[in-house]
Formats: C-alpha cells, sequence, structure tokens
C-alpha cells in the first residue's frame, strides 16, 4: 500500500526535474486513458506521478510559418478535432486520433500518450508515421527532435531516455495535392484494439504520385514505417499493379504474432487489403483537395 | 381467462424503479454498507487441473488486519455419493464449485477467502496462503475430454462401466427414426459445433452479509432469487432458513447467470468467524474466470424428408461441456430441438460433458440456442434441396395445437404457425438484397416455467395500494405486475407501488428464471387482488347494511347492484380504506400457490448481413423477431426482451467465444478480448409481437424471456451461407475464421 505522490507543474523544466530525480519510480500522466487502467490492474505501481496537462506548450496546437502544425503531446482527441483548420489539412491523423475510444475516452486520450505508451496497435502512430511527424522530446540533457518511427522499442518500450518527455509532435507543411487517410481493422464497430492498422500520406501531381509515406501498425513489435510500400507507389497512378506491390510490401512488413486477436495469416492478409483501401481513400482526398 | 379492459394492461407505464435507475439513486448489491464492514477477496487457483494436497493460512491469519480466513473445512460437506438437489442444482457440486475441495479444477476456482479491514490487506493475505498442489493434466474441450487416455476429472463418474469425463446422458424418443429415415426421399446430417458464451451481465456478482452475535445472518445481494440465496447459503453453511434473512438487492442482469450463489456462504462464513459485516464483490476478471457461462457445444444431426416437403425423421446429438463439475443444459439441447416441428419419428440424445472450464451456468433458454443452431441450419439445407422456401418448409412441420413433442408433451393452442406467416408476410421477408447480402430465417421453442410465488396486496390507509411479490425485477416485472393490479382495482396505476420483499417478508418465491416472473406472480397477484375486492364489497355492503352480493366493484369503486343499484352513491377505495378499522379492521390479502399452465414459447426471427470477403467481417443489416408472446402487460418489456435475445444471439454467432491458453487459463478474461457486441455492431432490432393469449392464464400470459435467444444462432449463419454459399458450421463466425473459410473454399 505505497503512497502516490502527485504533481502537475506548470513548466516543462519543473516536469523534467521531478520526473528525472524519482528515476524511474515516476510516470508522466497525459489522458490517463493508459495509466490509471494500468495502475487499477497492479501492471505498474508508481510512487511519482508527473501530470504535464499544466504545461500550456503541450496542451496547444499552433500552425508554424510555413503551413505545418505544432501539436502538444497532451492535447486530447477532441481538442485536435475541434481546431478549425487541422482536420481539412491532416484529415488522416486526425481521424486515427479520433477513433481512440469513446467519447469519454477522446475528452482526455492524447497522441502523446497514444506513442509513449508503446502499444503496437496505438492507432494514432501509423498515421503520425505517414505524415512524417517529428516529435520533440526534452529530457535532463536539454531537448532533441526524433521522427516519431523512432520512439517505438518494443511492445509497451520507448526509446526515451531516463527522464525524457516528449514535448510535442511537427507535421510538416503540405504541397497542394496533399491528403492522407487512416484505416483500422477491428472486430467490432467501435471500442477495440485494432488487429491492423495503416496510415497513408500521399501527394499527387498530374495524377501522378510525387511522394508517399505508409505507416503499419499491430503487425510488429513496433509500428512500422514502410519504405517499400511507399516507393511502390511514387510514380505511379495508382493502377493497380503498383497499388498491389505496395500491398506486398506490407504484406511482407508484417511480423505478426498468433494471438487472442487474430492470426498470422489474418493479419498479414488484412494489411494488404487495407493498404489499398487506405491508399483509395487518401488518393480520394489528395485529388478532391 | 377474465375478460379485462385494456385501461392499463398493454400500456408502456413508466416502470417504477425507472428514476432511481436513470438518476443512480438505485442501490445494487455493491452500493449496500454496513457500520464496521470489512473486505472479502477469494484466493484462487492458478492451475486449471491439482489435486491439493495441503493448505496453510496461517501467515495471512497473523497479518494485521485480517479477521477471517475460510476453505473447504468451514463448509458443509456433501459426500460424493449422495446427491442432494435443490431445484435443479446438486448440492455436491455447488459446495465444491463455491470452494474447490479435493481438488482445484479450473483456472481461477476459490480455494480459500480472506477477511480484512481494507480490500489491499485482503489481497496481501490471499498472497501468504501458502497451498500445496500437485499439479494434474488438464483438459479443455470437448473432444478432447472424450479422448481415450483423456485427463479424468472426477474418478467417481462412470459412463458405460468406467472413469469417463461424460457425467451424464439424456435421451428423448417418439416414434421408430430408422423407420422414419428408410421413407425419406432427402436425408441431410451435419454436425456443428459453439463456443461457451458467458451472460455478461454489466454487475459483477457481490454481496454484502452480517451475522450478529446470536448467529442470525442478513445477506443483501443481487441475485435471481432471494429464496435461492437463503436457501443454498443455509445448505452450504449449515445456518437454518429461520436464521437467515436475504434482502435482495436491485439487480444488474443476470440472464440465468444469477440462479446460483458464489459469494454469498463464503462471505457469511467469513462474517460468522470475525463478528463484522462482510463485502465481497468479484471483478470483471474473476467473473469471467469463475462465473458462468454456459456450455460450449458438438452436435450432429440428421434430418430426412419426403420430396413434397414432410419431415419424417430427426436425429440430434448434443454434447454441452459442463464445465468442472456435472450440470450442463443437456434437457435444454436435446429436449427444445425437435419440439417446434410435428415429426413423427424423433430421437434427441444430450450428454454431460466435463472438463477443466469454470462450471457452466443458466443462460436464456439453457441449452435450447444449441440445440436450434443445429436444427434450423440443416433444416435450411433441406429447404434448398427441397427447392422449398425455408419458412414454407417451416410451416409444412410446424407443431400445432394436438401435436406431441418428443419430449412429451402435447401441446395445447400454440402461436408456432402465426410466428412464421407473421415473417412471411413481413416487408423484411421480401426486401431486396445486395451483393454479398444474405438473409436467413430460423425458429425456436423454450419450455418456459410455472412454480412457486407469493404475493401480498394490502390497501394503505388513504386508499392507495402496495404489492409485494418475491422475485427480484430484472426485466420490468414490477411495471407489468401495477398494469395489472391497476386494472384490476380499475384505479390510476400511479396509485399502485409494487415491492419485492426479503425472505422474512414474503412467502417463499422460485427464481426469476424460466420466464416464470410474470406469469407466476400475475396469478398470485391476480388472486391476492380478487379477495381484496371480495373484502372491499364485503365492507361496502357492512356500511350500506345490504348483502355483499348486491355490492359490485367497478371502475375503483363498490356500487349497490340489483335491487339496491343507484341506492347509494359510490364508494371509492379511499372511502373505505378511512373506514376500514369500524368495518373490520386494515384491508389486504396474500395468495401463495404452486403455478401450473405456463406453456412452451415459439419465436421465427429473420436476419439480414452482409459480409465483408475481404476481411471476414460479417455485419447484421437488419433483424426482425416474430414471437407469440401470449399477452404484452406491458410491450416495452416484451420488445425488450426480444430485442435483448436478438443482440445476445448475434454476439453468440458473431464474435464471442472463451480463448484458452496451453495452461488451462482463460486469455479474454475481459470485455476488451470477449467481444459482445456493442451498440454501433448492430442495427434497430425490430419486434413483431404476436398476442396468442395462454389460455391456462387469467391474462394470457406467457414466458418471453428466454425463447427469443434460441433463433438467432441459426439465423445468422444461415444469413452468412446465403451471403457467400457457403456454410459455416461452427460458431462465432468471427473475421479470421470467416477469411480462412473463404480462402478454404
Ligand atoms: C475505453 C478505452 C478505449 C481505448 N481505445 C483505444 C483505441 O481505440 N485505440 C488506441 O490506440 N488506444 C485506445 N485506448 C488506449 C488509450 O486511450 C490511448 O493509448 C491514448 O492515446 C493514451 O493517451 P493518454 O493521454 O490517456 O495517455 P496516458 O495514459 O496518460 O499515458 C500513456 C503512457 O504514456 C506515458 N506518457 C504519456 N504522455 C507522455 C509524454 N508526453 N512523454 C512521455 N511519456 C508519456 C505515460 O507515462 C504512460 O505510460 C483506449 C483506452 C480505453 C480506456
Amino acid at each position: 500500500m505505497t503512497d502516490i505522490r502527485y504533481l502537475a507543474p506548470k513548466t516543462l523544466d519543473e516536469a523534467v526535474g521531478a520526473f528525472a530525480a524519482a528515476q524511474g519510480a515516476a510516470r508522466i500522466l497525459a489522458g490517463g486513458t493508459d495509466l490509471l487502467v494500468q495502475m487499477r490492474a497492479g501492471v505498474i505501481r508508481p510512487g511519482l506521478i508527473v501530470d504535464i496537462k499544466k504545461i500550456s506548450e503541450m496542451t496547444s496546437i499552433e500552425e508554424t510559418a510555413g503551413g505545418g502544425f505544432r501539436i502538444g503531446a497532451a492535447v486530447s482527441g477532441a481538442a485536435l478535432g475541434e481546431h478549425p483548420r487541422f482536420g481539412r489539412v491532416w484529415p488522416g491523423v486526425l481521424e486515427a486520433v479520433n477513433l481512440i475510444g469513446s467519447t469519454q475516452v477522446q475528452g482526455r486520450a492524447s497522441p502523446g500518450g497514444n506513442l509513449c505508451n508503446g502499444s503496437p496497435a496505438g492507432d494514432s502512430v501509423p498515421a503520425m508515421i505517414a505524415a512524417g511527424a517529428v516529435v520533440t522530446v526534452q529530457g535532463p540533457a536539454g531537448r532533441r527532435e526524433m521522427p516519431v518511427e523512432a520512439v517505438p522499442a518494443g511492445p509497451g518500450r520507448t526509446n526515451l531516455k531516463p527522464g525524457e518527455i516528449v514535448v510535442s509532435f511537427t507535421l510538416p507543411p503540405r504541397p497542394a495535392g496533399s491528403s492522407d487517410a487512416y484505416l483500422r481493422m477491428i472486430p467490432r464497430t467501435e471500442m477495440d484494439i485494432a488487429v491492423v492498422g495503416v496510415g497513408v500520406s500521399l501527394t499527387m501531381a498530374g495524377g501522378k504520385v510525387t511522394a508517399a509515406r505508409v505507416g503499419l501498425g499491430a503487425v510488429a513489435p513496433t509500428v512500422l514505417l514502410v519504405g517499400d510500400a511507399a516507393r511502390a507507389l511514387i510514380g505511379s497512378t495508382l493502377n493497380e499493379a503498383s497499388v498491389e506491390a505496395a500491398a506486398a510490401a506490407c504484406r511482407a512488413a508484417c511480423k505478426p504474432i498468433d494471438d487472442k486477436r487474430g492470426t498470422i495469416v489474418y493479419r498479414t492478409k488484412v494489411a494488404g487489403v487495407l493498404l489499398k483501401r487506405t491508399v483509395a481513400i487518401a488518393a480520394d482526398r489528395a485529388k478532391g483537395g | 381467462m377474465n375478460v379485462i379492459s385494456n385501461k392499463w394492461i398493454g400500456q408502456r407505464t413508466i416502470r417504477p424503479d425507472g428514476a432511481d435507475k436513470v438518476t443512480g439513486r438505485a442501490a445494487y448489491s455493491a452500493d449496500t454498507t454496513l457500520p464496521g464492514l470489512i473486505w472479502g477477496k477469494v484466493l484462487r487457483s492458478p492451475h486449471a487441473h491439482a489435486r491439493i494436497k495441503s493448505i496453510d493460512t496461517s501467515k495471512a491469519e497473523a497479518l494485521p488486519g485480517v479477521k477471517a480466513v475460510v476453505t473447504a473445512k468451514d463448509l458443509v460437506d456433501f459426500p460424493l455419493d449422495k446427491s442432494v438437489m435443490l431445484g435443479i442444482q446438486d448440492m455436491r457440486w455447488m459446495c465444491r464449485n463455491v470452494m474447490a475441495r479435493e481438488k482445484a479444477l479450473f483456472h481461477g476456482h476459490p480455494v480459500a477467502a480472506v477477511a480484512a479491514t481494507s480490500e489491499e490487506i485482503a489481497a496481501e493475505a490471499c498472497r501468504l496462503i501458502v497451498v500445496d498442489y500437485e499439479v494434474l493434466p488438464h483438459v479443455i474441450d470437448i473432444d478432447d475430454a472424450m479422448q481415450p487416455g483423456a485427463p479424468i476429472l472426477h474418478d467417481f463418474i462412470q459412463f458405460e462401466g468406467k472413469p469417463s469425463n461424460i457425467a451424464g446422458k439424456l435421451e428423448h424418443k417418439l416414434g421408430d427414426v430408422e423407420a422414419g429415415f428408410a421413407g425419406a426421399d432427402v436425408i441431410i446430417e451435419r454436425s456443428f459445433s459453439t463456443e461457451p458464451v458467458h451472460q455478461g451481465y454489466i454487475e459483477p456478482h457481490a454481496c454484502l452479509v452480517s451475522v450478529s452475535g446470536d448467529g442470525k445472518a442478513v445477506i443483501f445481494s443481487s441475485s435471481q432469487g432471494q429464496f435461492m440465496v437463503r436457501a443454498m447459503t443455509s445448505l452450504l453453511t449449515g445456518i437454518p432458513q429461520s436464521d437467515i434473512r436475504a434482502i435482495p438487492a436491485e439487480i444488474g442482469g443476470g440472464f440465468g447467470g444469477k440462479t446460483i450463489i458464489y459469494l454469498e456462504p463464503v462471505a457469511t462464513l467469513l462474517a460468522k468467524k470475525s463478528g463484522r459485516p462482510v463485502k465481497m464483490t468479484m471483478s470483471r476478471e474473476e467473473v469471467f474466470r469463475a462465473s458462468g457461462p454456459t456450455s460450449g457445444s458438438k452436435s450432429t444431426v440428421k434430418i430426412g424428408a419426403t420430396r413434397d416437403g414432410k419431415i419424417v425423421a430427426g436425429q440430434g446429438t448434443f454434447y454441452l461441456q459442463a464445465g468442472a463439475l456435472p450440470g450442463s443444459p443437456i434437457r435444454g439441447a436435446a429436449g427444445c430441438a425437435f419440439a417446434p416441428y410435428d415429426i413423427p419419428n424423433v430421437h434427441s440424445l444430450g450428454f454431460d460433458v466435463v472438463s477443466n472450464r469454470s462450471k457452466v451456468a443458466a443462460y436464456r433458454a439453457p441449452g435450447a440456442p444449441i440445440g436450434a443452431y443445429a436444427v434450423e441450419c440443416v433444416l435450411d439445407e433441406l429447404a434448398e434441396a427441397l427447392k422449398i422456401d425455408p419458412l414454407e418448409l417451416r410451416l409444412k412441420n410446424a407443431a400445432k395445437q394436438g401435436t406431441k413433442a418428443a419430449h412429451g408433451p402435447v401441446f395445447p393452442r400454440i402461436g408456432f404457425v402465426e410466428t412464421l406467416e407473421a415473417a412471411r408476410a413481413h416487408d423484411h421477408y421480401k426486401a431486396p438484397l445486395g451483393k454479398l447480402q444474405g438473409r436467413g430465417v430460423a425458429s425456436g421453442f423454450w419450455f418456459n416455467a410455472g412454480g412457486e410465488s407469493s404475493a401480498q396486496v394490502n390497501i394503505t390507509e388513504d386508499g392507495n395500494v402496495a404489492v409485494t411479490t418475491g422475485h427480484p425485477d430484472i426485466g420490468g416485472s414490477r411495471a407489468s405486475i401495477a398494469n395489472i393490479t391497476a386494472e384490476l382495482l380499475g384505479i390510476d396505476y400511479n396509485r399502485v407501488s409494487v415491492q419485492i420483499g426479503d425472505t422474512a417478508s414474503i412467502g417463499y418465491s422460485n427464481l426469476t428464471g424460466g420466464s416464470r416472473v410474470l406469469f407466476a406472480s400475475a396469478m398470485v397477484v391476480t388472486q391476492s387482488t380478487e379477495k381484496v375486492i371480495t373484502t372491499l364489497r364485503e365492507r361496502a355492503a357492512k356500511i350500506w347494511k345490504i348483502d355483499p352480493e348486491a355490492v359490485t366493484w367497478e371502475d375503483g369503486e363498490a356500487r349497490p347492484a340489483g335491487d339496491n343499484a343507484g341506492k347509494f352513491p359510490g364508494l371509492s377505495l379511499a372511502d373505505l380504506a378511512a373506514r376500514a378499522s369500524e368495518t373490520g379492521g386494515p384491508i389486504g390479502a396474500g395468495v401463495q400457490l404452486n403455478t401450473t399452465g405456463a406453456e412452451g414459447g415459439f419465436a421465427t426471427h429473420i436476419c439480414d448481413v452482409e459480409v465483408d470477403a475481404e476481411l471476414g467481417i460479417v455485419r447484421v443489416l437488419r433483424y426482425t423477431s416474430f414471437q407469440d408472446v401470449g399477452r404484452a402487460i406491458h410491450p416495452s418489456y416484451v420488445e425488450g426482451q426480444m430485442q435483448g435475445g436478438a443482440a445476445q444471439g448475434i454476439g453468440w454467432a458473431l464474435s464471442e467465444e472463451y480463448i484458452y491458453d496451453r495452461n488451462g487459463k482463460v486469455d479474454n478474461a475481459g470485455f476488451l478480448d470477449y467481444r459482445m457486441p456493442v451498440c454501433s455492431d448492430l442495427p434497430m432490432l425490430d419486434t413483431v409481437m404476436i398476442e396468442i393469449p395462454n389460455p391456462k392464464h387469467p391474462q394470457g400470459v406467457r414466458g418471453v424471456g428466454e425463447v427469443p435467444l434460441v433463433p438467432p444462432l441459426a439465423a445468422v449463419a444461415n444469413a452468412v451461407a446465403n451471403a457467400l454459399g457457403k456454410r459455416f458450421y461452427a460458431l462465432p463466425m468471427s473475421p479470421p475464421r470467416v477469411l480462412a473459410g473463404l480462402d478454404g473454399a
């Protein structure tokens, strides 16, 4: 019956200081929709909880000079959904973030928590990877940046160093003719966990794909950036052969497990199916926009 | 049957318990509290099968804050060689399910329990109990349990002279099936399997028990029968029933799963030992590991018909999982499977198979969905082979008044044909279908039950009415009882209040189960109310100094009749209540009966699905249930039963299953991975109530709560077959299974 200390600092320096000083006995609290569940289940018993929601940099959404976005790591899904422009520029990232949980969960759950929880099935992660998002991290040794795909290390683990906190996600400016999409396979229609998740970001010019990124979730120990799938799409008109090649690349990238949520065969096959469907939606949006 | 007007019966009145439930005031068992209460926790077996060599509780008892520890030694032992039945439950198995005795028989089986001043200390104390197990090989699935050389759970169970995991057999025979099949033009025989499914009630099991210094126990708990709680707790603890008062809390769903006890005797013993009130609640994980579910099954069904679509023979063999201790619902599977049809030759066989899973509990029409799944799927294939419309085939063979069912009875007036005709005439049956969409139909039967009920109807001093019955209200029975009482007395619905009495305040009443509550309680409430009306007429006669026979009760008042008609102004309930003392004392009456005449229920369902053939996902697009409901006393709650059954059946067909790991441990003990449908998974579940009043009931009531879960498994399966042109013979038709099936085709 250990007592738990709770801190809600107003600055990042204070948060990092307290977090680092506790040396592994502390946990960051964003929305708490993973953390509190894990505490209740007895999986973790932190001695200190550092709530980051009072730090304004972590709960704000800014548009950068070139037309990109900087999203605080603790911004809730609902707040992101209410932003007047974000969803128009990054509909795929927004739909991925907004898929998390239910209306109640959306009021709390954050993209930072989704990433740092380290689940290979986190919904926003493949979309963020496809978007080419970069996270800003602050720790005892100062600030650094890393691409989203470099953060997960394995189920429940990240490559953050002791005392490091993810501060924000930076999404690059969008050229004309760009859009993105995210699809997941769940057995139910909501309140479920992805068996496969696919994020696709495309830029199209003159009917051809000029840039593409593909993020693939729930089929390996970490969410993957599938370079071969992107390469199959870039330069194509999204004809059947190139989309099939991208689907094959996704299937080849899968290193899934057989578990209660799906078999290896099932996940692998579905990864290809979802890739095609997600590409079609992203392309539609890119052309329409 | 009484001829009655329709002022309240059939009205969608506001349920008496509604306001408290929607505002969160309703008290469920975990909400109750008492001064000085402490917390009970159960230590559960980490092994699927193990001999318990010894249990050392000394360290736990020494932990500060621990007030009591119990093990199987503290419960009454029921020796294995003599069965002690309470209803359909054998106390030999019940005592071993509540607390493991010789062996731990499944992962999660209770082994000991602790009461302490906090939940954390109780949990810590559980960790300090040392159990010396001899781990034994375990067996989970039916086929494995019946293999020669399978680990045997119970040495004392013999089948065909040898130790076996087959714990029981049941057989129904009608005519001569061999001869029947010999005369058939078309015979279809198929084998099926289904997975165990949990009742999935929202409220986990919970209770609060206080035992006073003189040994008198008070139990607050959520169950489907306070009298069952009293009786089973009495048997398992040895405390006489007269020293136990069981108080029914509001109940957050049961579906059959709360017709037995898990925590109550344990909490009672902890409370007795500690002298403190003890509260116990199960976590959702404990609910999944150690309560319910209903059986998984393997079955084979063979049906033969002549070319014109007349079914001449039916044969079914049903193997049902009992869990770790005997008692699967083979009667429902083997008895209901062929019951909707007039078949001259039937042979139906059920086998009860034990394995190292949690002991099954009742679940809405126990066993019947399993039987109907196999029979109704084979009928679909038979219709296809005969090129007859599936509803037409069922109509041609439908049981009617006078049909002799294989399980025994000759049916009185029943409404099965009407459900089929209504389905055939409904626009749903003719609506166009798109690509990868399919439509299935299926029917079902459930016995329904009567049995013991008690009621007391009292007129309050201000002329209103208080009705007390002895059944926990799960499906809206208080509203229905108020409708009936208001109707009979000719007064406003809002002047009737309905209570559920505890075991000390109302006479014995059997379970809220078997679709029996409104059937039986309407009978005792009707007779009690009629007695009250007789008294009211006598009181008015006394005041008017005329013969009671010359007084009628109309529109909520006594009126002089016959020669005296119009001589005196009528006397209302309030008038008579005000003068009750001077005319003979308080006015009220109670009736206790063992009710009979609960005739069976029939239903026919239509289901449309769409299959995403690339992902293996089956979505239900449209669903309509047609049911003979006898008389819908409160239509909303009849529809609610129909919709609930369909929703649960869709989950059974498409997504619900237990997943065991190699060690015999449930791997999906929570709602995330035990997939019941959520709201967005289902379309509006449409209902068509067909009212063929039960001739043996004063208001025509027929049980409606269970038959809605009988047809859906096959309705969904037949729809999937229709959409894909390929049949699945195993449930659930989950996405990986459907995709694997399609790829294999
Ligand atoms: C009912 C329910 C439904 C759900 N459905 C989904 C779903 O559909 N899809 C899905 O992907 N997830 C789902 N989840 C999981 C969860 O909601 C998400 O992962 C969510 O994004 C977590 O965000 P949070 O802000 O609540 O994280 P928290 O619980 O606050 O944190 C999660 C973890 O990350 C750490 N952390 C948080 N922020 C930071 C940071 N800035 N820097 C460093 N470490 C940090 C915490 O210490 C913790 O270990 C669901 C959860 C629930 C309870």
